[in-house]
């Protein structure tokens, strides 16, 4: 629920965000297209990624701890 | 750092999903030549405030090394000095691939830059210094009494030394560096949460590797039983 809601937040804020006229060039072009929300896909699965094997080496070496200690 | 609960490890991803998607997507100041780099900001600084911390960190278990001289607190002082390094070179390169597109080079003859160069280098030699020694004790004695003279060396030049003159980087000649954009209520909201969120993983990482380094000891030690 909370990581839904961590994702699903600022998508929401960043749709709801109308762009204006007479100002410095930002890349409303790509979110009209769409087209952004593909590179924060794969930006959030990198990083999710990164993360489980993280997580996975951190378990891994728990077991070893609990091993090593009987 | 030795908490033995896992909660925060949970923390830690949740806010680090968050800064991804939401330093992607939150609204930012629209801002000549800046544009959408501005979001670098959730990721290149956090790497320096990360360091910092960790780096302190490391001292602090330097100090008590000193005191009370066990492998344990060396290992501690060490691997966090490690993260630290580490972020500390990937502030670096993120900081100058930032450069190459808003002051149109890789790198500038910037006191900030180079300071932060320096401070990198005597931490470099940190890394030799401790590779130096054939005797436990004395590696961790002498790597110890370093690492703190490597603190005190670095932070002036990270963050005293830039300031006294004129510099491109923000948090220079005299200029706080979030005077702009802690205007913004927006960037804070993503900011604040990507420097913990950082932090949080730079500890993480510690941690991992520590665990990693006593196992070793103890599988060493049981050997010699």
């Amino acid at each position: 629920m909370l990581l839904l809601a961590a994702l699903l937040l600022p998508v929401w804020h960043a749709l709801a965000q109308a762009p204006g006229a007479d100002m410095p060039e930002m890349a409303d072009a790509l979110r009209q297209s769409g087209k952004i929300y593909v590179v924060v896909a794969v930006i959030a699965v990198v990083l999710t990624g990164l993360l489980i094997y993280l997580i996975t080496l951190d378990r891994k070496i728990g077991r070893l701890e609990r091993e090593i200690k009987d | 750092m030795f908490l033995k609960t896992n909660w925060w490890k949970a923390v830690a991803v949740l806010l680090l999903l968050y800064t991804a998607v939401a330093g992607l997507l939150m609204p930012v100041p629209r801002l000549a030549i800046l544009n959408e780099s501005i979001r670098n900001l959730y990721f290149h600084v956090p790497m320096w405030f990360g360091m910092t911390i960790i780096l302190a960190t490391s001292v602090y278990y330097s100090i008590r090394y000193l005191r009370t001289p066990t492998l344990q607190l060396d290992i501690l002082s060490h691997e966090s000095a490690k993260t630290g390094i580490y972020m500390g070179i990937i502030g670096l390169s993120t900081g100058s691939i930032w450069a190459r597109y808003t002051w149109g080079t890789w790198w500038t003859n910037d006191p900030k830059l180079n300071g932060a160069a320096i401070a990198m280098l005597i931490y470099g030699a940190y890394l030799v210094l401790r590779s130096s020694f054939q005797d436990e004790q004395q590696r961790a004695r002498i790597s110890a009494i370093y690492n703190i003279f490597a603190f005190a060396a670095a932070m002036p030049l990270f963050f005293i030394l830039p300031r006294l003159t004129d510099s491109l980087h923000p948090g220079a000649g005299g200029n706080p560096a979030f005077a702009k954009y802690d205007l913004d209520s927006n960037m804070r909201l993503v900011f604040y949460p990507a420097v913990i969120g950082w932090t949080m993983l730079a500890f993480w990482v510690t941690q991992v590797a520590c665990r990693l380094a006593f196992l070793k000891q103890k599988v060493y030690e049981k050997q010699l039983a």
